[in-house]
């Protein structure tokens, strides 16, 4: 790597001010508030916090909800990835081919992207709704055998499809341009040596799309872990019997509605730790597949 | 081994006509180049032959069976392509192998032959590379054996030198000749470098604007070429023209700005009274003292060249070259006089650009009789 040498400046700090200004106010200064709250315990009529060392985490960790959402959260965060990033890839492959109709599917594909969590909850929450979403077609066929504020697995399940839909459209932009950033002429030559379409894909399209499907994979785990609060607040409400209280969910309930800070604060500081060992992970051991061209 | 027929082929994108009406019959065996300007339709011929591109009209047999509906795997043409598009994931022993792969040829068999098509071009120490890793003509030679391996009826050149640098591009020329010689498939190159044409083909073909303007060996074309486009094109330096009318009563060519040319009889005969372009190759034109050729000229200025100068002239305000291995070194704007061999003068219509032929002999003879 070759590096540019400049004279110091007091350019250089000003330029950067704004930026680290923000990062300062949005991410260092609440991080250091949870790690100062998560390390004590507010006395029990207010007047400031008393030092508990890692109490805090001891109680977490020993609560069997909080593995409960681990658990969940897990499931929650592969599913997610596993089905947004097939979609997304299935579509921007068929968009890549310019099959009939690929300028709306284009368009219409990357819509959802634009759209806030919230809201995609209160969307599927129409779809999924028992008495009179397009599920509840089940319903009348079976009658009583779709609830999801009634049967676990039921809630899992929209809360997946949901954040998977959610998902799909920014990993489609991504798997698209890497598609077209292939040159034709690869194609062709691989074409010319006799390899049909579906035999292309596999030999040639997918091992030049590593690069990209690794940062997807970091990037769609990290959000599924961080960025589920609105469709889980909108959709189940973590419900029932805690069936999808995501780790995140739960930093909320337990913080805001149990106005447990030191609790909430410690479960953020685990969730933190969670996803940047999981990056680290990814980065050692799934980067090394990983052509860079 | 196949034959290569082109029938009245067309292609156009929309409403816009790439190449209309060309008709080519590539001989089994034999090295065509296809020749022209960027943008005249040759590499689109070559990707219509590949199957690359749809035909809007007309037919193309390769070894007498029409491909027109044919994907480009059932072909059997291979081709090389300008950038090479190599597989940047595979090593440069899976690039070469990727067609039998893909056939199904077992492992064995494929590595084997593999490592016999790396040696044939001088690759076999390289073969666990990347193309990431390799050099510009290492890269052209993996491109080369991976059409080589295949054994193909056709190979197809896209341009593949234009890459290299000047030494290493006159190389490879040779090596792609050596290679023709030893395969002796039927093979289509396409390139814009006249020398690159020139030096390679069995046959030439010289496009234009979508049309073919002339087909021949480089010999023919270069001393006969077929058009003012042709005879503008092909040769280096390049041709100078200069318009007059062929004037019968003095067996000559009367220059617009008065110089009078001797032209041989029976092209006087095919001439006679026409306004034409008047051809002359620099190579054959020599330089004289003032007033003692057949053209005064002035001189514009000199490009040196080491071996020999080309002298730029200016007759009256039209431009003159004249290639000479003399020393002398004129002023810039003296007067100089050009001679001009008899059979040297090139001769075009003026208004179709098409070349005149001189009259054969026995008609000449009738004529006078």
């Amino acid at each position: 790597m070759r590096r540019a040498h400049f004279k110091f400046s007091w350019i250089v700090p000003l330029l950067l001010a704004p930026q680290l200004l923000v990062i300062f106010t949005f991410f260092y200064w609440p991080s250091a508030q949870a790690l100062y709250w998560a390390f004590t315990l507010e006395q029990p009529w207010g007047g400031g916090n008393t030092w508990v060392g890692w109490d805090n985490f001891r109680k977490v960790l020993s609560d069997p909800y909080y593995w409960g959402s681990v658990r969940v959260s897990v499931i929650y965060a592969l599913a997610t990835t596993v089905l947004a990033m097939g979609m997304a890839l299935t579509l921007a492959l068929f968009v890549d081919r310019q099959l009939a109709g690929y300028r709306v599917w284009r368009v219409g594909i990357i819509w959802p992207y634009a759209v806030a969590a919230p809201a995609v909850g209160l969307a599927f929450q129409f779809v999924f709704n028992p008495g009179a979403g397009i599920f509840s077609y089940i319903n009348t066929v079976s009658p009583g055998w779709w609830d999801l504020s009634k049967y676990p697995w039921q809630a899992v399940t929209a809360i997946v499809i949901a954040g998977a839909w959610k998902q799909v459209a920014y990993s489609f932009i991504f798997f698209l341009a890497a598609l077209q950033s292939i040159p034709r002429s690869l194609t062709e030559a691989a074409a010319m040596d006799g390899a049909r379409p579906l035999r292309r894909m596999l030999d040639l399209q997918l091992p030049l799309l590593t690069p990209t499907f690794f940062f997807l994979l970091v990037i769609n785990i990290t959000d599924s872990f961080t960025d589920s609060f609105g469709i889980v607040d909108t959709l189940t409400g973590g419900g029932p019997f805690r069936a999808t209280d995501l780790m995140v969910y739960k930093i909320y309930s337990d913080g805001f509605r149990g106005l447990d800070y030191s609790g909430a604060a410690a479960q953020s500081i685990i969730l933190m730790g969670l996803v940047m060992a999981l990056t680290f992970i990814q980065f050692r051991y799934i980067e090394r597949r990983v052509h860079y061209t | 081994m196949a034959e290569i027929a082109i029938r009245n082929v067309a292609k156009t994108y929309g409403k816009t006509t790439i190449m209309e009406g060309v008709n080519l019959t590539i001989r089994n065996g034999e090295f065509v180049v296809i020749l022209g300007p960027s943008g005249c339709g040759k590499s689109t011929l070559l990707r219509l032959i590949a199957g690359l591109e749809e035909i809007t009209a007309g037919e193309i047999a390769i070894a007498g069976q029409v491909v027109n509906d044919l994907e480009p795997r059932e072909r059997g043409c291979a081709m090389v392509f300008q950038n090479y598009a190599l597989y940047p994931h595979m090593t440069v022993a899976e690039n070469i192998g990727y067609a039998l792969k893909v056939a199904g040829v077992p492992r064995a068999e494929r590595q084997a032959r593999v490592a016999a098509t790396a040696t044939s071009v001088g690759l076999s120490d390289f073969l666990d590379r990347k193309p990431g890793q390799l050099s510009g003509g290492q890269r052209q030679r993996v491109a080369m054996a991976r059409a080589i391996i295949r054994e193909p009826k056709v190979f197809l050149f896209d341009e593949p030198l234009s890459n290299l640098d000047a030494k290493l591009r006159v190389q490879m020329r040779h090596e792609i000749r050596r290679i023709h010689t030893q395969i002796k498939a039927t093979s289509v190159f396409v390139t814009h470098d006249q020398h690159e044409g020139m030096t390679l083909a069995d046959r030439l073909v010289v496009m234009n604007k979508g049309t073919i303007e002339q087909v021949g060996t480089p010999d023919e074309i270069y001393d006969r070429p077929a058009s003012l486009y042709v005879a503008g094109f092909i040769g280096s330096p390049a041709m100078s023209f200069l318009p007059g009318r062929v004037d019968a009563a003095r067996q000559a060519l009367v220059l617009d700005q008065g110089a009078a040319l001797p032209l041989p009889r029976a092209l006087v005969q095919a001439a006679a009274g026409r306004l034409v372009q008047a051809g002359l190759r620099p190579e054959t034109l020599s330089l004289t003292a003032p007033g003692m050729g057949q053209i005064d000229a002035r001189v514009d200025f000199i490009e040196e060249l080491g071996a020999e100068r080309l002298y730029h002239l200016l007759v009256e305000d039209l431009p003159l070259s004249v290639l000479s291995s003399e020393k002398q070194r004129p002023a810039e704007g003296s007067p100089i006089g050009v001679a001009v061999p008899l059979g040297a003068v090139h001769l075009f219509d003026a208004d179709t650009g098409r070349r005149i032929e001189p009259q054969a002999a026995e008609a000449s003879v009738r004529a006078m009789a």
